[in-house]
């Protein structure tokens, strides 16, 4: 299992990290990559687009199936990783480097709603069982 | 379809177990008035008998002479297709369920693809859709969810009514807006000018129609490259059998249309009231993503042979259920079958001949009809295969008096055209002789004549 502590998390698998500059980069939890397998596509958001809390923004697909990402906070996409047009096995290889998208966030204050590094464990491994 | 008899002991079981008593019972919320269907038979005929009774019954209906386009269109199909293409191994009308087990299906749509993928000039197709019409409605909802944006559609009113008509039922639910653009009254095609305006205002895509309900050639170049101008995508909708003397979509404008599609009838699927026919879509590879529908792929198996299997499927809807890229994305197997086959007979340089003479014999044909008083082309534009006529007296009497001769004479304009009068669509493929022609002006020519005496009188 592997479970950053510096990261926040959302019960649908996404990790959030607060940047410096106050924004907010996304991508999925190892466990999500490990369950979807191989990725094979990674669909990102236009960049100036927002979002609402939990409102499905990005699309990954592996070799058996399709999954929506969703927007862990409100806010607007500031940027995106273009990287992963071309190499979505990046999320595979490192989930926790493989950022999808960064938002502005509208109401900074949801980072404390998500889920801590223990909250998340504990998460995954009722997921386990 | 094998043959299988049921006893009159069958009947009645079967009728108990669910609890009816009799077939009349079974099918009683069907009306009446379409059960009303009397054989009239005499009891106890031989087989003989009842073949003989049926080839007289099925002569009364007798047979057509057809200038009557329109979106479905007469060719010849060599006997060889349907011959191969009912083979116990492709006679099955869908991709299987356990799809990789069926490596000759899947070989045969991977051929229909590449065919597809080179007649149209595009990356890639798919394995077919229900028809050009929902196949249209498809690349409209495509181009709104590449766009991610813009909810609405620039359509000409040069394209098919009926498939105005359904891309509407398909699409007006979900909130998207179809706006139509004339056209100009003396060429029959888009007019340029009624783009101005959505200039300022987005849009997602403008649709292409070549050649359009009319016949006419669109200028493709020029519409393609303004509407990629507008940052918009362009859909063109094309006859399968004119791009063989035609540019295909793909190299339409400086970019080439993003998303081509059309009726794939016209190769080798004969003409049948209500189908089946089959749809074709192609796109640019960057678009493949958002394309509905089945796509097979070719690949190595565990031992380096070549094989075929489904390919992005994680679009579809047995993986993404409601988030799918379509839901009534039906395929036609059986009549790709066809369409296959039809095309590797023929091959390119056949296709282009059977272009060619549909091309003359409509050249033919208006010379000759526009030599009769009363008749003339509308439009000065070129045309593929059919052309608009205006005729002297109503283009609806005059096509049914010509059908009680056993011709199809064309398709009444009127209802859906009103603006051009008394003006038929005609359309003449390779089936048609100079004769025929002939035979054609002739009938056009006296019953013409006889309609304005009676008005006269």
């Amino acid at each position: 299992m592997n479970v950053p502590s510096d990261l926040r998390y959302t019960d649908s698998h996404e990790w959030a990290r607060l940047e410096r500059d106050g924004s907010v980069s996304v991508g999925i939890t190892w466990h999500a990559q490990d369950r979807l397998g191989d990725l094979v596509y990674v669909e990102v958001p236009t960049v100036g687009k927002s979002f609402e809390k939990g409102e499905a923004c990005a699309v990954v697909e592996s070799v058996k199936a399709a999954s929506d990402i969703y927007a862990p906070v409100s806010g607007q996409v500031e940027a995106v990783n273009q990287d992963l047009n071309s190499s979505p096995e990046k999320v595979n290889e490192d989930a926790y480097a493989a950022w999808m998208f960064r938002l502005r966030p509208s109401d900074p204050g949801q980072m404390g709603m998500l889920l801590s590094a223990a909250d998340y464990e504990k998460l995954i491994a009722a997921d386990e069982h | 379809m094998p043959f299988i008899p049921h006893t009159e002991e069958d009947v009645r079981a079967m009728l108990a177990s669910i609890g009816v008593d009799s077939i009349e019972q079974l099918f009683d919320e069907i009306p009446p008035e379409l059960r009303q269907i009397k054989l009239q038979l005499a009891e106890g005929l031989s087989e003989m008998e009842v073949m003989r009774l049926m080839q007289q019954r099925a002569q009364a209906d007798g047979e057509y002479s057809s200038f009557l386009g329109a979106g479905a269109y007469e060719h010849h199909i060599p006997a060889a297709v349907w011959q191969i293409a009912t083979r116990g191994e492709f006679y099955s009308a869908y991709t299987p369920y356990q799809a990789e087990a069926s490596q000759g299906t899947l070989q045969l749509l991977f051929e229909y693809q590449t065919m597809m993928a080179s007649l149209t000039g595009m990356d890639v197709t798919n394995a077919s859709l229900y028809d050009g019409a929902s196949a249209l409605a498809e690349a409209v909802l495509m181009a709104v969810r590449l766009q991610r944006g813009p909810r609405r559609v620039l359509v000409p009113t040069t394209l098919s009514p009926t498939y105005r008509a359904v891309v509407r039922a398909i699409v007006s639910n979900q909130d998207i807006e179809l706006v139509e653009l004339p056209y100009a009254p003396d060429t029959g095609t888009t007019l340029l000018d009624s783009l101005r305006r959505w200039e300022a205002q987005p849009f997602a895509a403008l649709v292409i129609p070549h050649p359009n309900f009319f016949g006419a050639l669109e200028p493709v170049h020029k519409l393609a490259d303004w509407a990629h101008a507008q940052n918009a995508l362009a859909i063109g909708v094309i006859n399968p059998v004119s791009v063989a003397l035609l540019q295909p979509p793909g190299a339409w404008g400086d970019k080439g249309c993003d998303i081509a599609l059309g009726e794939g009838q016209p190769l080798g699927v004969p003409l049948a009231g209500g189908g089946p026919y089959f749809g074709f879509i192609a796109c640019k590879q960057a678009h493949v993503r958002q394309m509905p529908g089945r796509i097979v792929g070719q690949t190595l198996d565990a031992e380096g042979r070549i094989g075929f299997a489904l390919t992005l499927q994680a679009r579809e809807q047995h993986i993404r259920r409601s988030k799918a890229t379509s839901n009534i994305c039906t395929n036609q197997g059986l009549a790709v079958t066809a369409a296959t086959i039809y095309m590797a007979i023929l091959g390119p340089e056949g296709l282009r001949n059977v272009a060619r003479a549909c091309h003359a014999n409509l050249l033919a044909l208006l010379e000759r009809v526009t030599t009769v008083p009363g008749v003339r082309r509308r439009f000065a534009t070129p045309v593929f295969h059919e052309a608009v006529l205006n005729v002297s007296v109503s283009a609806h009497d005059l096509l049914e008096r010509l059908q009680e001769q056993r011709l199809l004479a064309g398709f009444d304009l009127s209802r859906d055209y009103p603006e051009l009068g008394n003006a038929l669509l005609v359309c003449v493929t390779e089936t048609k002789t100079q004769a025929d022609i002939e035979g054609y002006a002739n009938a056009l020519q006296s019953t013409l004549g006889q309609l304005q005496r009676a008005a006269a009188a």
